[in-house]
């Protein structure tokens, strides 16, 4: 008798959950992303107007709406402060949004992948793969591919270098998180060895300053196709595999009996990762932190499944991102700072924040 | 179909130069609820993974309705075969309702959403386990007992036709265990599970097989190898082993061990 009770009460209970639950976290994501959206249009209008020339917000606006062809109204501005818009803040506008959307869902995708919190293409050596790749290409001269030389070689740099750390952190199919780190920054600290070497050592002294001048100011509308296809692809791509993803979190043998053949998916998304991150690299430089930031404060908001967190994800990185830009341009100009220096000043105490708590949730599984 | 037969012709699991399971064979009828007892390190759980595919035999094979579990695409068997394993999960920030969702993968497409058959299934799973009060809560903070329910109710979800459970009574309170092991022998499908407590394995298993280093020293009707001589032989403790009146099924008792001398 009680049982039926228990039985019947239950069910009734959890009816009414099952109305709300799924509505209630849709609403969630959409009103996250709507603000996100919004934010960045924002920012994006920001990063327009702020900068050694400080162009009035309204103007910017009607530059763009006008340049969009939305704005018949004469102009009321001068030709210089079109150019510097459109010509000179607009494709930096876009490629570190575009640079910290796919940094940022990079990021999420490698904590699944190699399930560690952790994880983050920069702090795994993925990003210094990457530039060495890259600047090999400039010191060396090779330009097998044309104008795409330096992506192909900062992409095979990063898939390099990320394959060394993964083979190295993972002993009896596990992979610790201090292992992990400790590969990573030990692989880092090597690759970047050889760059600086290779920096000191070549004969191209222009070439080596086009190499140090990488900050994400060295871009035009001729060079963003690369990366805007690059993130396209990578985002495109994850978002099929959210669901893939979110069994990794599980383990990978609870992944497999779900029906994910594991070494093979991996395999494949590193591929993938390294070559978002290799283009990004490529064109913006190694910038740190906003893969590993961002997916963490995108999930207290949307939660822990990539089918939510990587769309936020991707929005919240391009924010955070052209934000650091402006204030890469502004807090010691006319100087300008790399943005990965501003990146890595956010980033570092964001690290040791996330490596306590983890160590106080016991997760650390370099201890268990 | 709602039950799958399962066949392991004899099987030989190796990690490096050293045996985990030799030469075994079980074979599980569609329906019935098949216990694997035996020691620590006696091979239950290598065998388990060989069938939920995971650990793949050196000589032998798995046999899933007379179809090769290991040239079976995995996700095809994923449709198939459901497991809650051991391996300890990280920690994610997932309602309960999105870990058991998980198990519906298999059956969907690219890009699919869920379903109301797939909610209904997830109700339904969670129900079986009395979980439907946690469906809100975040998994990672769960009790260890609360978790496992979850993991069981993820399995449910897939609707498999052999279900494989490594220890699905661990951390669970008594009240659970008794309910958890009720729900899966309610359930059409063939269940598989390696079990420490050997009179709930009598109570809730048709057939048990005893796994002894790596091999099957016994196997049958709990009441036929359920016996003082072969618990002294594979677990070296001294046991009186009557039928439960009420039950039906046969009871251990541990008798304390003599203190040496």
């Amino acid at each position: 008798m009680t049982r039926t009770a228990t039985a019947t009460s239950a069910e009734g209970s959890h009816r009414r959950r099952t109305a709300s639950a799924p509505g209630e976290s849709r609403t969630r994501l959409t009103v996250t992303l709507f603000v996100l959206t919004a934010l960045l249009g924002v920012s994006a209008i920001a990063g327009l107007a702020i900068g050694s020339v400080q162009v009035p917000p309204g103007q910017v606006w009607g530059i763009v709406t006008h340049a969009l062809g939305a704005d018949r109204q004469p102009p009321d501005w001068s030709r210089a402060r079109e150019t510097i818009v459109l010509d000179v803040r607009a494709p930096r506008v876009l490629l570190g949004a575009v640079t910290g959307a796919g940094l940022a869902v990079v990021g999420t995708a490698l904590q699944a992948l190699v399930r560690n919190p952790l994880a983050e293409p920069y702090l795994l050596g993925v990003s210094s793969g990457a530039s060495l790749g890259a600047v090999s290409v400039i010191v060396f001269g090779v330009t097998l591919f044309g104008p795409v030389s330096l992506s192909v070689a900062a992409f095979v740099g990063a898939l390099g270098a990320l394959l060394l750390v993964y083979a190295t952190a993972r002993t009896g199919g596990r992979i610790t998180s201090s292992r992990l780190v400790l590969s990573g920054v030990a692989i880092a600290a090597m690759l970047t060895a050889v760059l600086d070497l290779m920096l000191l050592t070549t004969d191209r002294g222009n070439e080596t300053r086009a190499v140090l001048a990488w900050t994400l100011g060295g871009v035009d509308w001729g060079t963003l196709w690369l990366p805007s296809t690059a993130l396209m692809l990578g985002v495109g791509v994850l978002l099929t595999q959210a669901r893939n993803l979110n069994l990794l979190l599980t383990g990978e043998e609870a992944a497999t009996t779900m029906g994910l053949d594991v070494a093979r998916f991996r395999a494949r998304l590193f591929v993938l990762l390294s070559l978002v991150t290799g283009v990004l690299v490529a064109a913006a430089g190694p910038i740190g932190f906003v893969g590993l930031m961002t997916p963490h404060i995108v999930r207290l908001f949307v939660g822990g499944d990539h089918r939510r967190v990587l769309p936020t994800a991707a929005l919240g990185g391009a924010v955070f991102l052209v934000w650091a830009d402006i204030a890469a341009r502004t807090v010691a100009a006319p100087m300008e700072i790399p943005v990965g220096v501003l990146t890595a000043l956010c980033g570092g105490p964001f690290f040791l924040w996330l490596m306590r708590r983890d160590a106080r949730r016991g997760t650390d599984r370099g201890v268990a | 179909m709602t039950a799958t037969e399962l066949s392991v012709d004899g099987v030989t699991l190796t990690a490096g130069a050293r045996h985990l399971v030799r030469d075994v064979s079980l074979t599980a009828r569609p329906g019935e609820t098949i216990g694997i007892v035996g020691p620590n390190g006696s091979g239950k759980s290598s065998l388990l993974r060989a069938v939920y595919r995971v650990l793949r035999p050196e000589r032998g094979e798995v046999r899933v309705d007379g179809a090769d579990a290991w040239s079976l695409p995995v996700r095809q068997l994923a449709r198939t075969v459901a497991a809650v394993v051991q391996e300890s999960a990280a920690d994610f920030d997932l309602a309960v309702r999105e870990v058991v969702a998980m198990g519906r993968t298999p059956h969907k497409r690219l890009l699919a959403g869920d379903t109301p058959e797939d909610a209904e299934l997830i109700d339904a799973a969670l129900l079986a386990v009395d979980a439907v009060h946690l469906a809100d809560r975040g998994f990672d903070r769960l009790s260890g007992g609360e978790r496992q329910r979850v993991l069981i109710a993820r399995a449910l979800a897939q609707q498999p036709t052999l279900l494989v459970l490594d220890e699905p009574t661990n951390h669970l309170d008594i009240r659970h265990q008794l309910s958890v092991l009720g729900a899966l022998r309610r359930l059409p499908a063939t269940v598989l599970l390696a079990l420490h407590d050997l009179n709930l394995a009598a109570c809730y298993c048709d057939r048990l097989y005893v796994l002894y280093e790596g091999e099957v020293t016994a196997s049958g009707p709990p009441a036929e190898i359920l016996t003082p001589g072969l618990l002294a032989e594979v677990y070296g403790v001294a046991t009186e082993v009557a039928v439960h009146p009420r039950t039906g099924a046969p009871q251990v008792t541990f008798l304390p061990q003599e203190p040496r001398a």
